[in-house]
């Protein structure tokens, strides 16, 4: 168990302990305020670079981390690397080392493969390597950013500081998952961040989009996926993932939406305090109605504002921190 | 040249005895509690060290024609050599495929050129695509012994089923890649509890008992003979097993890195263990141990699979499958026998005789250039000889190795036992456990 991300890599959720992610949140918090300022930007990263690899395609999470490092003052060299560049022969190795050549602190990094950060953190020892999403595997910040909203709401609920509370909130807390589980890696770091932290997570997926192997996943699979609405605090809507060919995991897209659709008419199911969450980008009229998704219930706005200080608090800790500084 | 190998164990077919062995001109002329040493002979001192037929592997990628930049036939002769084997079967998934008489011819003359025999295993299909059967008997009157499609299986059944019936009787075997594509698409790892955390397709291990119990069944309805390739799973080596005492005409292999690694492995998504039939469960690695010690694999046979490093580099899910294996099967096998427990005559029988006679490179067969391999290791014997030291203990290492590629697995792993001579076609090809 990794008990705090000073100085580390931060490549997957699966290995932190409720400590190092909350250090993750407490410090998230420090930087909403500098988001709320006139002048957004802190000196916290003055004079470090910090490259922004994607080699998928995605515009939210790179304009998030980008905005995230501007904000601490990080020079950001952003590369517009092609998901074809294997295609043209580079290997991931020397496209890295080539970044590397130019003197960097960190990367950020998107690949459709999973476990390509994980190489990446072999290939250059010396930096510093944000997982930003590989393949099916994980996306660190997204699971660090939704538990981050769902603890902001419930502390102001009870009108105390999220910090304070640490992971108090948690406790027994009832997370339904609900969607495309097997090529979701936003549901991979979501049930790593939310068992660590003591919530209850059971997950809700057709047959065909539950993981194989399940049996060591900490989560119940619900069969009723009505009857667990009427039992969740927190609803998590995944996207699902067309562009990974899951249009022939289900016999179709209306039937999905039947089946385990967020509808307007399910969410009358939820209790009136439940939060619905999604990553996006979302398929409105599939995995989510319209109105739902625009619903006061809803936080989605929210967690993508999250964003910019979760991540801003995963650069600082993890580019700043020396393994040394952190308290033992 | 004589060589004059002095009081080793010397393991026959059923029996060891501590012994002098006495090579002269490409065969075993003696085999005695003490022989004289003749004028000119070279003196080996083998004492404490195991002298059995040379390995026979039935299964090397060798890589030429195409991909010369992984392994070329003369490399992977070096590797194989210095792994103790005399005999190698190039697997035809080469560019283009070893399907027709010309290109196994050609790789016949370059084996011809190296200090071992070299065999063709050819492919069952034309450019092993799995639509059209290739010229099976033109290349088996080359010597040709057995066919594959490796690298995949034959998917369609009844492709499989064509080929079994027009293999039967020109007397070749065929060999099996058993993984249903299907099933496996897309997958870089075995299907199960890592993978699902990994966020890594499976390749689940029906894939592969599917096809072995299809071509049980196929070779029920032909009276054909199927050599299934590397058995990765405990359930594949029971239905091979039990197709076996049924009297049906089967053999079996596995390979080194599916009983001495598992699935594990691939927690840190390096490609190095990326391999089809993927490494398995800790279970199924534990059952492919006991199978092995227990006599049900004909072979061991290494699936050497060189790949060069600016593929091995790319991200798991891209890069290619295989891994080495020649230069480390030996001490692997010794280990999974039980080490200092092995039997050395099972430790023979997989790693030579049984493998000389799926290949069909015994004193008895109908061989076309190749001299007779897997033999007892008496006087008469075609001198293809190996020396395992079971003392020595020795660290695997990326840096040491023969093959052009550097794609292995065992970098870093302790090893007990290794080969420190190889005679191979009467020549002194490894003394001290370096080429000569």
């Amino acid at each position: 168990m990794i008990t705090s991300i000073r100085g580390r890599n931060l490549l997957t959720l699966d290995q932190l302990s409720d400590a190092a992610i909350l250090e993750v949140l407490d410090t998230a918090e420090l930087f909403v305020e500098v988001n709320q300022r006139t002048i957004k930007k802190v000196p916290a990263l003055k004079g470090r670079v910090v490259a922004s690899l994607f080699f998928e395609e995605s515009t939210r999470t790179r304009l998030s981390f980008e905005t995230a490092a501007k904000r601490l003052s990080a020079d950001v060299l952003s590369l517009a690397v092609a998901s074809s560049s294997v295609k043209k022969g580079e290997s991931l190795r020397d496209t890295i080392a080539t970044i590397d050549a130019l003197g960097i602190d960190a990367v950020v990094m998107r690949h459709s493969s999973s476990g390509a950060a994980h190489q990446v953190g072999g290939y250059v020892p010396h930096v510093r390597v944000i997982n930003a999403g590989d393949g099916l595997h994980q996306h660190p910040t997204q699971g660090l950013l939704d538990v981050f909203t769902v603890r902001q709401v419930l502390a102001e609920r009870a009108h105390a500081k999220g910090s304070e509370t640490g992971k108090e909130m948690f406790a027994g807390l009832h997370v339904l998952i609900v969607g495309d589980i097997r090529h979701s890696r936003v549901a991979r770091s979501d049930i790593s961040a939310y068992t660590a932290l003591g919530a209850d997570v059971r997950i809700a997926a057709p047959g065909t989009l539950r993981p194989a192997s399940l049996e060591e996943w900490p989560v119940r699979v619900v069969d009723d996926f009505d009857e667990a609405l009427e039992w969740a605090d927190v609803v998590g809507v995944l996207r699902l993932q067309r562009e990974r060919g899951t249009g022939s995991f289900v016999p179709s897209l209306a039937e999905f939406t039947e089946t385990y659709g967020l509808t307007s008419e399910r969410a009358r199911r939820l209790r009136p305090s439940a939060i619905i969450m999604h990553p996006g980008p979302m398929n409105r009229g599939v995995e989510i109605d319209s109105a739902v998704a625009d619903s006061p219930a809803a936080v989605i706005e929210r967690q993508v504002s999250n964003g910019v200080p979760i991540r801003m608090a995963a650069l600082y800790l993890s580019v700043n921190g020396t393994a040394e500084e952190t308290p033992s | 040249m004589t060589y004059l190998l002095r009081q080793g164990l010397v393991v026959h077919s059923s029996s060891t005895r501590v012994a002098d062995v006495l090579v002269s001109e490409g065969r075993i002329v003696d085999v005695a509690t003490t022989i004289e040493l003749p004028r000119g002979a070279d003196e080996i001192d083998v004492q404490g060290c195991w002298v059995g037929p040379g390995f026979v592997d039935v299964h090397t990628h060798l890589r030429e024609p195409g991909r010369e930049a992984a392994e070329t036939i003369e490399s992977g002769a070096r590797a194989g050599a210095v792994g103790g084997y005399c005999a190698l079967v190039a697997m035809p998934n080469t560019e283009p495929a070893l399907d027709n008489v010309a290109l196994v011819s050609y790789v016949l003359d370059k084996g011809a050129r190296t200090p071992l025999d070299v065999a063709v295993a050819g492919a069952i299909s034309q450019g092993r695509e799995g639509l059209h059967l290739a010229p099976l008997a033109e290349m088996a009157a080359l010597g040709v012994r057995l066919f594959t499609d490796d690298g995949t299986g034959v998917q369609d059944p009844s492709l499989m089923r064509r080929a079994l019936e027009y293999a039967r009787p020109l007397g070749v075997r065929l060999a099996q890649h058993c993984e249903d594509e299907s099933l496996a698409a897309g997958g870089s790892m075995n299907e199960g509890v890592i993978s699902s955390r990994l966020g890594l397709v499976g390749r689940p291990a029906l894939a592969e008992e599917l096809m072995v119990l299809r071509d049980i069944e196929l070779v029920r309805l032909t009276g054909g003979s199927v050599h299934f390739l590397h058995l990765s799973t405990a359930r594949s080596v029971a239905m091979v097993s039990a197709a076996r005492r049924e009297g049906l005409d089967v053999t079996c292999e596995v390979a080194p890195h599916h009983f001495s690694l598992d699935e594990s492995a691939c927690a840190g998504f390096d490609a190095q263990f990326k391999v089809h039939p993927p490494l398995r469960t800790v279970e199924d690695a534990i059952a492919l141990r006991q199978a092995l010690r227990e006599g049900m694999f004909d072979a061991v046979a290494t699936d050497h699979a060189p790949h060069s490093p600016e593929l091995k580099d790319r991200a798991f899910d891209e890069a290619p499958a295989g891994m080495l294996g020649l230069e480390h099967a030996a001490a692997l096998t010794y280990e999974a026998l039980g080490g200092p427990d092995a039997d050395p005559l099972r430790f023979f029988e997989v790693m030579s005789r049984g493998p000389a006679r799926v290949a069909q490179l015994r004193a008895g067969d109908v061989r076309v250039r190749h001299s007779a391999h897997g033999g007892d290791v008496s006087v008469g014997d075609d001198a293809n000889l190996t020396v395992f030291d079971p003392r020595q203990r020795w660290t695997a290492s990326r840096e040491d190795l023969q093959s052009r590629a550097r794609n292995t697995p065992y970098d870093g792993r302790s090893l007990i036992g290794r080969v420190t001579t190889t005679i191979a076609k009467g020549q002194l090809v490894v003394h001290e456990g370096k080429l000569v």
